[in-house]
């Protein structure tokens, strides 16, 4: 790595917007009120940034309290079951539905999709901050169910244990899940109609960067499944309510039909989480480097495939539920064949890497734990796919170590990866690099050594969602532990090495890691309306023009020198 | 560069626009600021075709949450035929139909104003949403009644189904007990609907398998035909098509199919869910018909009751499924 | 990416009307022509439920219904002059509803043989008459039978 040296104060290059000194989005209005009725996409990106890692903080917490409850077999540090029952069901409806669900497309993709697009606002921007308020309607109704008697029946809500059980949290959830699932209806909605309606002149399809693919496929998902989760747990509430009995079998009703309804959004919901996360690696990798991403229409394609394929998969979730034969074997089918595209892209990522110049960045390190974490997660997928190993791995900490690491190992992982990548755009501010690789690496092992370990349980036969266990379970379990209390230290770290950037960290460049997307075309922070006229459109991923400037300490795009910018110019790719 | 030459502009637009617009562009100042235009579009041509695409996702979404309730419906007739062929005559096919018509004229209304919106027609377009707006009323009313009506007979969902209408609390109760089969040993009552003991099963006698009747089908016994759907149930006196006529509560019609509540929470959840969208239908129309009177609408500023009608439009499409679904049961 | 749809609006039925700059104004004829088209074909529907055509009777009534719903579609909902991207966008949300319906239909459709109606022959006989999941469902009949009636 060479020493990054202070920018100058000379002039800037031609690429970067000159604002007066300090005019970003950051500090063009002041006030508490100039964000809670903000209309500008970053700002709603950013209050949905602390809002999503506060709910992972709180997660989290449910998260460690759950693993040193496993440290013994019977009670370690609760007495009560129904209290341990009600820790996992939280750690998961919260990590689902307020963190991993909205993180990336909210988060990172409200701040980033219309800068790297190069348009000046998402389509409808009050719809935008209305999506906001949602999730944090959502978030209220959700600590409100704890407030009113919790909720322990797993964050799949089966019937019948939720129609029937007396916690009083059960209602609230549902409603805040519902609100929830709106909020994520309409960001998807308005992602649709900017990449549909927003692209400057110049931004055809095929140039728009991998990411902006990927939140467009997983926008379409947000759109078409989560109605169907609204639909399913409006007739909860309602079986809770007046008892209609549609999912009670003493009254004609079908429980297994509530499990087709919940599916039908929850496994397409799965690739809400992941999608996003793929087109940061897409990202991540093609800048590191330094190389253009390998097979640009296999990976765009492939997320549209994967998101039209996690329509027709969601019954693998139903092998041992009473589902017939038939249904179980044409899921089991089809949830091998889309286990492809992901394939594809993991194979066009890899071979992005080879022969490329590769800058091990923090975010780099994401990517590369991403490429190793995810190939396990998607693998073990095809155990649980297999009907007849699936029989035996249903419900056992197999399953748990599986959703682990394509949830957190992948989808979060890539989501952190994104963070540091973009941090020094949204905030202007560089981490500290050393820390975050170390931060990097303890969050890495721990990960690896908490979930590896389950597979091992689940092969074994511990169940999940079990708060007492047989004996010889425990020395998992505590390895187990172990691993989740370093996975958590590492997350401190990260935590101190991102938010010490506002201490210590020196001022961003607009460029640091030489990316030819959009946005490092405007300064770090960008100034509050992106891009005061349309931006000129390259090759996003033709790094040959990029070029390291001393004195900003960050690179410059060349565009003179970038054909499909100017055309007629020679191009620097021969020299590269 | 293009971002340098722009530069030197926006830094003055930004400090004449002061601070009042946050996070929205100032374009380039070659055009005069249409004022229906928002900053962050291009053209009004964009602006349209972005709400258009908008609404249009809009109504995916709630396409799909119906079609869950549409699912739900077709598997429980798949499971249970009987109860549909037999619970519809409890529907009066001739207020369905007027319901349907009202829609289908309230769309054409609604259509008409658009028409009026955008040919710059003021007096035209608020009264084709007005005539909206009565055409949702008229629908609303007809299913007041027919609500009314099934409810007053008990006619609903869950067990309330099992109440026998116009009696008080203590008479019903009595009655159930004295009708009920009481199973030997049977001692669980259960007050909460909430909670649900689980009986113990062990402490009961075993069935008497010869108390189950040889004709009826189970899971041990002989089962239905594969496909074959049951068969009709008896020919009853059934009741008849509107509901002042028939004789006696469906309690005690020996001809009603068990779990027949069934049909009563689909019609329900489904019609009720329906007349939510179209109380929520009114709430727009009412809106566009206030800012219609304000004068807000032209031929250059429509989209509004453009994208209003297109949700008004969907309610009615909806509906033009339900109608055969419930009302055209065979 | 400014693709001017000018032209279409100038297809208006009655000279002198205002043109409005974006989208499409709909002849009156086309509406009037629309809706007295659905009403008629509601007619003919209720018409053709009191025709006994056995099983046909429901897709006959669902082909209706979707003429229908095509004539609301296309002609009052613009689809017809429209993009036929936001064409694209109903069809592909019914054709995701087509795909629940068809998966969970068949899975019951596979488990019909095993199905009956009223309620297992066990619970009857262990559940009181008010329990909330109690068979209340069965009809009382003094043949007391559980199960179908016939």
């Amino acid at each position: 790595m060479t020493t990054i040296p202070l920018p100058s104060s000379g002039p800037v290059r031609d690429t970067i917007e000159a604002r007066p000194e300090g005019d970003n989005y950051l500090t063009h209005t002041r006030g508490l009120f100039s964000w809670i009725f903000t209309l500008d996409h970053k700002r709603i990106g950013v209050m949905y940034m602390w809002s999503v890692l506060g709910a992972f903080l709180l997660g989290g917490i449910f998260a460690l309290l759950v693993r040193t409850e496993l440290l013994t077999p019977g009670p370690t540090i609760t007495e009560d079951a129904n209290t341990y029952n009600q820790w996992f069901t939280l750690h998961g409806a919260i990590m689902v539905f307020l963190v991993i669900i909205p993180s990336i497309p909210a988060a990172l993709g409200n701040i980033i999709l219309p800068v790297m697009l190069g348009a000046k606002d998402v389509a409808f921007p009050r719809l935008n901050l209305f999506s906001y308020y949602l999730w944090v309607t959502g978030a209220i109704l959700c600590i409100a169910s704890l407030a009113m008697g919790g909720f322990d029946t797993g964050w799949t809500f089966y019937t019948p244990y939720s129609t029937t059980t007396t916690a009083g949290g059960v209602i609230p959830v549902l409603t805040a899940a519902f609100v929830l699932g709106f909020s994520s209806i309409f960001t998807g909605l308005n992602f649709v109609v900017t990449v549909h309606k927003l692209r400057p002149p110049g931004m055809t399809w095929f140039r728009m960067p991998l990411f902006l693919w990927a939140l467009y496929a997983t926008a379409i998902i947000q759109v078409l499944a989560t109605p169907v989760l609204g639909i399913t747990l409006l007739l909860l509430i309602v079986e809770r309510t007046v008892n209609i009995g549609i999912f009670n079998p003493a009254m004609g009703g079908d429980p297994v039909l509530y499990q087709h309804f919940f599916w039908f959004y929850s496994h397409p919901a799965v690739y809400i989480m992941i999608l996003p996360a793929m087109g940061i690696i897409s990202e991540i990798i093609a800048v590191n480097s330094h190389r253009s991403i390998f097979g640009y229409r296999f990976i765009a394609f492939s997320s549209i495939a994967i998101a039209m394929f996690s329509f027709i998969v969601w019954g693998h979730h139903m092998f041992t539920s009473g589902q017939s034969a038939l249904l179980n074997t044409l899921f089991s089918a089809i949830s091998f064949s889309v286990a492809i595209p992901s394939a594809v892209k993991v194979f066009n990522w890899i071979a992005t890497l080879y022969k490329g110049s590769v800058s091990l960045t923090t975010p780099m390190w994401y990517a590369l734990a991403f490429l190793f974490l995810f190939t396990i997660g998607g693998l073990t997928g095809l155990h649980l796919a297999t009907l007849s190993t699936d029989v035996h791995l249903h419900d056992t900490y197999f399953v748990v170590a599986h959703f682990h690491y394509v949830m957190m190992g992948s989808a979060l992982i890539a989501m952190i990866g994104g963070l540091h990548h973009w941090w020094p755009k949204i905030f202007g501010r560089m981490y500290d690099e050393r820390l975050g690789t170390i931060a990097c690496w303890i969050i890495f092992i721990g990960f690896n050594v908490t979930f590896f370990t389950q597979f091992i349980l689940g092969a074994k036969g511990m169940p999940r969602r079990y708060y007492d266990y047989q004996p010889e379970f425990q020395v998992y379990h505590v390895i187990s532990t172990i691993g989740s209390y370093t996975m958590a230290f590492g997350f401190v770290l990260t935590a101190v090495s991102l938010f010490g950037s506002f201490f210590t960290g020196r001022k961003a460049p607009a460029n640091p890691w030489g990316g030819r997307s959009l946005e490092w075309q405007c300064a770090s922070p960008p100034p509050f309306d992106n891009f005061a006229k349309a931006p000129r459109v390259g090759d996003c991923y033709d790094f040959s023009v990029v070029h390291w400037d001393e004195k900003t300490g960050g690179y410059w795009v060349d565009e003179s020198a970038d054909p499909e910018v100017n055309p007629g110019a020679g191009g620097a790719k021969a020299a590269h | 560069m293009s971002q340098t030459i722009a530069s030197t502009h926006t830094q003055h637009g930004a400090e004449a626009h002061g601070h009042g617009h946050d996070g929205h562009a100032h374009g380039d100042h070659g055009h005069a600021h249409d004022p229906n235009l928002a900053h962050h579009f291009d053209s009004l041509q964009q602006q349209f075709d972005s709400a258009k695409l908008g609404i249009w996702l809009f109504l995916a979404t709630e396409v799909l949450f119906f079609g869950g309730l549409f699912v739900a419906y077709a598997i429980l007739r798949m499971s249970h035929p009987e109860i549909f062929s037999y619970a519809s005559h409890y529907l009066d096919t001739v207020m369905g139909g007027i319901n349907t018509c009202v829609l289908i004229l309230s769309s054409v209304t609604m259509a008409m104003a658009v028409r009026f919106a955008q040919t710059n027609r003021r007096g035209g377009l608020i009264a084709c949403l007005i005539l909206t707006f009565m055409g949702a009323i008229g629908f609303l009313i007809i299913k007041y009644f027919e609500y009314s009506h099934k409810i007053h007979d008990n006619l609903v969902w869950g067990p309330s189904f099992y109440v026998p209408p116009h009696d008080a609390e203590g008479d019903a109760e009595a009655k159930m007990l004295k009708t009920a089969p009481a199973a030997p040993g049977a001692a669980i009552v259960v007050n909460n609907p909430a909670t649900f003991a689980i009986p113990d099963l062990a402490a009961k006698p075993a069935v008497d398998a010869s108390a189950v009747k040889p004709a009826s089908v189970g899971p041990t016994g002989v089962a239905r035909a594969s496909g074959a759907p049951a068969p009709a149930p008896a020919a009853e006196p059934a009741p008849g098509h509107s509901e002042e006529a028939h004789p006696g509560t469906h309690l005690e019609d020996k001809a009603m199919p068990p779990n027949t509540h069934l049909f009563f929470a689909i019609y329900y959840a489904m019609t009720g869910l329906h007349g939510i969208h179209v109380v929520a239908g009114m709430g727009v129309l009412a809106w566009l018909t206030w800012r219609a009177i304000r004068g807000d609408f032209s031929s250059k500023n429509f989209t509004a009751v453009d994208t209003g009608g297109l949700y008004w439009h969907i309610v009615d499409l909806i509906w033009i499924f339900l109608f055969p679904l419930f009302y055209l049961i065979h | 990416m400014a693709h001017h749809a000018h032209h279409e609006s100038h297809h208006a039925s009655h000279a002198g009307e205002v043109h409005p700059e974006v989208g499409h104004v709909v002849p009156v004829k086309y509406l009037m022509a629309a809706g007295a088209a659905l009403l008629f074909l509601t007619v003919i529907t209720v018409a053709s439920h009191s025709v006994d055509m056995g099983e046909a009777n429901l897709p006959v009534a669902l082909f209706i219904a979707l003429i229908k719903a095509t004539i609301v579609a296309l002609v009052f909902m613009h689809l017809r002059w429209d993009r036929p991207f936001n064409l694209l966008v109903l069809i592909g949300s019914i054709v995701f509803v087509l795909i629940m319906l068809a998966f969970a239909m068949m899975d019951v459709h596979q488990n019909l043989p095993t199905m009956f109606n009223g309620n297992a022959p066990e619970a009857a006989s262990t559940m009181d008459a008010n329990a909330p999941g109690a068979p209340v469902a069965q009809v009382r009949s003094t043949n007391g039978g559980i199960g179908s009636t016939n």
